[in-house]
């Protein structure tokens, strides 16, 4: 059985990919020498366009083979992971957008230090901002490995190993000589064709089945094992236990979106608070389409392929789109998906990379390291330098991470955001007598929580899925640490500006509101 | 190079007990606030009396119209997402109800989140629009900005 297609056409459609997006990256980044043009594109990008990269930025190969397999295979229960991640936009249009757009210029550590003091906060914020990035990318390239056996038929290691170096090459190329410019196109370009595919693939099954979603559930539910079970929630949520963790994953997923940093840091690319409006609004709507469209796809999977034959095939779970567009368009349309598959890392993984980078160089190098007095020149120097290092420590991590479960880091990088990120940027522009006090105890209390709570999880220990199956060290029973590690780091961030005798800087305050909501000074 | 120039008073209205806070860095126990670039405006602009704009009628208006709408309605799809969620984890039965052929209330009621999210972005973008942009306006160019 062929469940590859040809890897030679697979292979060609995506080199196709990479030859035209390194030849817009190569036109449309001239110079990228000021600060400004390497982190935020000049700021030049209008809402529309950055709200089809968001969508590129935020729609992960987890989103798209990842929620379509879980659907094909559990069926409603992956439909819930959509939701949760199409209704965390809410936060960023209404709470953080604009106002993130106002107050800071290139970092999510502007935003936070702005009212603080510049040190400590700054450092905080790169830290966050690089341990999500790293656990994030980590679970991207390790997914990159799977792709390329289920997609291209490279099955050993070795040569697995190659194609990840390859693909971290490419993504290096991007980010060096695109800048954000660069990296922004590459969203938009791969944004456009995973929606256009996902659309094109929909129509065709929705059509199939004369439009009828109640016979497309018929037939999908027909075909897999779990039978009717497929259109009911909760087919893995059994015990309370997995009740709770369900309860926490969803928490983790509507209040970390709006937290990534690579997510605010595309706010920077616009013009104005009013074009970051537009941005969110754009990627509601190209998200909205998608996760629909993933919907139809997963039953369509089921329906048409079956829950036995995707499982039997080399990704399971994953390889459920790529089967479905193999039967209903061969070969020619299994390549278009399995190239915008890679594609999706390629790009993501580039977004990632430029905002460790645009972290550790803004944050670490020119506000920390030199007190705020870099020269532009040399600060876009250590940014090129860091996203070199950032990139190399993705390859390495793809290449020993490959064939592990890693698909959890998503999720973590999620509870991580939700954790350290939004209490405290929800802290400083909302609540006046918020403090750097508060700010560290909500940063750290919210990561140190979550990495605790993940250590002692099943994750690591103690359960047949686990990182270290054979010992037992779990003492908390929930895989995602969202439920607790949240409110924790809301509580700490109100402890620690109450207990502390610190007051909050009022001219600093005013200034910060009054820009936040009017972009005076911006 | 981009000091922040600390605003003069502009406007008539006193603002008292703000002034300590014009001091700048000297609450900070002597660490001196770095006036990094994204803490200040472009070189040579004019300085701006934040304090003033803060306590003027039309921000605390701005303010209330934002925090009126944007409050509320966060309230309002966080509670209804958490319900759906606590749904789909301890009502199984209810969400399996079957409404029109296979499909059931759980399809139905995710479908609703869709629709509530499209919704609560047009209604924001609409308000802020009419509510919220004008007022942004009428403060900038009171400000000369």
């Amino acid at each position: 059985m062929s469940a590859t297609g040809s890897p030679v056409l697979n292979m060609t459609v995506f080199a196709g990919f990479v030859a035209i997006t390194l030849f817009v990256v190569y036109r449309v980044s001239h110079r990228n020498t000021s600060t400004s043009d390497y982190y935020a594109a000049g700021s030049a990008f209008t809402g529309s366009q950055n709200g089809i990269a968001i969508t590129g930025d935020y729609l992960s190969a987890a989103s798209f083979l990842g929620i379509a397999g879980a659907i094909a295979v559990h069926g409603y229960d992956g439909f819930l992971y959509s939701i949760g991640f199409l209704v965390a936009w809410l936060v960023a249009l209404l709470l953080v957008a604009e106002l993130v757009r106002n107050t800071g210029r290139f970092t999510m550590g502007d935003v936070l230090a702005y009212r603080m003091r510049q040190r400590p906060v700054r450092a905080a914020a790169a830290t966050s901002t690089l341990v999500i990035s790293f656990f994030y990318m980590l679970a991207q390239m390790a997914g990159a490995g799977g792709l390329i056996a289920l997609l291209l038929g490279v099955h050993g290691k070795g040569g697995q190993a190659i194609v990840i170096c390859v693909v971290g090459l490419v993504m290096i190329f991007y980010v060096l000589v695109g800048g954000m410019k660069g990296t922004t196109w590459v969203q938009i370009i791969k944004a456009t064709l995973l929606v256009l595919c996902v659309v094109l693939m929909t129509v065709f099954l929705l059509g199939k089945f004369g439009f009828s979603i109640s016979a497309l559930l018929d037939e999908a539910a027909a075909n897999n094992e779990n039978g009717r079970q497929l259109l009911e929630p909760g087919a893995q949520y059994t015990t309370t236990t997995s009740q709770l963790d369900f309860i926490s994953l969803s928490l983790a997923l509507i209040l970390g979106a709006a937290g990534l940093p690579h997510v605010l840091m595309r706010f920077y690319t616009v013009p104005n608070a009013r074009q970051a409006r537009r941005s969110v609004v754009w990627a509601v709507g190209a998200m909205a389409v998608f996760y629909l469209a993933t919907l139809v796809i997963g039953y369509g999977a089921s329906a048409l392929v079956g829950s036995e034959r995707i499982l039997a095939s080399t990704g399971r779970e994953n390889s459920a789109a790529p089967l479905l567009a193999f039967e209903i368009g061969g070969p020619l349309l299994l390549g278009i998906v399995a190239a915008v598959a890679f594609a999706t890392i390629l790009a993501v993984v580039a977004g990632l990379t430029i905002t460790a980078s645009a972290s550790f160089a803004h944050d670490v190098y020119a506000n920390i390291v030199r007190g705020g007095k870099a020269e532009p020149a040399a600060e876009v120097r250590v940014a090129r330098l860091t996203a070199v290092v950032v990139g190399v420590l993705a390859m390495i991590g793809g290449v020993l991470a490959n064939g592990q479960n890693v698909a959890f880091l998503v999720a973590l990088a999620f509870a991580f955001a939700a954790s350290a990120n939004l209490s405290t940027l929800l802290y400083s522009l909302f609540w006046k007598r918020f403090n750097t006090t508060g700010t560290l105890w909500a940063m750290y209390g919210g990561l140190g929580s979550c990495l605790l709570l993940v250590f002692f999880s099943p994750v690591v220990s103690g359960a047949p899925t686990s990182i270290f199956s054979g010992i037992d060290f779990q003492l908390f029973p929930l895989t995602n640490p969202g439920l607790v590690s949240i409110p924790i780091s809301f509580l700490a961030g109100f402890l620690g500006t109450v207990l502390s005798k610190e007051k909050a800087d009022p001219a600093k305050q005013a200034e910060m509101e009054v820009r936040s909501l009017t972009g005076i000074g911006a | 190079m981009t000091q922040v120039v600390r605003p003069r008073i502009a406007s008539s209205r006193p603002s008292p007990g703000n002034n300590p806070g014009r001091n700048p860095g000297s609450d900070f126990g002597g660490i001196t606030r770095q006036s990094s670039a994204a803490s200040s405006g472009p070189p040579g602009q004019k300085a701006t009396d934040f304090t003033a704009i803060q306590k003027s009628p039309e921000f605390t208006a701005l303010r209330r119209r934002f925090r009126g709408f944007v409050f509320p309605m966060t309230a309002l799809f966080f509670l209804w997402y958490l319900t759906y969620v606590l749904l789909a984890a301890f009502a199984r039965d209810f969400m399996a109800h079957r409404l029109v052929g296979s499909v059931n209330v759980g399809l139905v009621l995710g479908l609703l989140q869709f629709a509530s999210t499209l919704a609560i972005t047009f209604a924001y973008v609409r308000y802020a629009r009419r509510r919220l942009d004008p007022q942004v306006g009428a403060i900038r160019s009171e400000v000369g900005r």
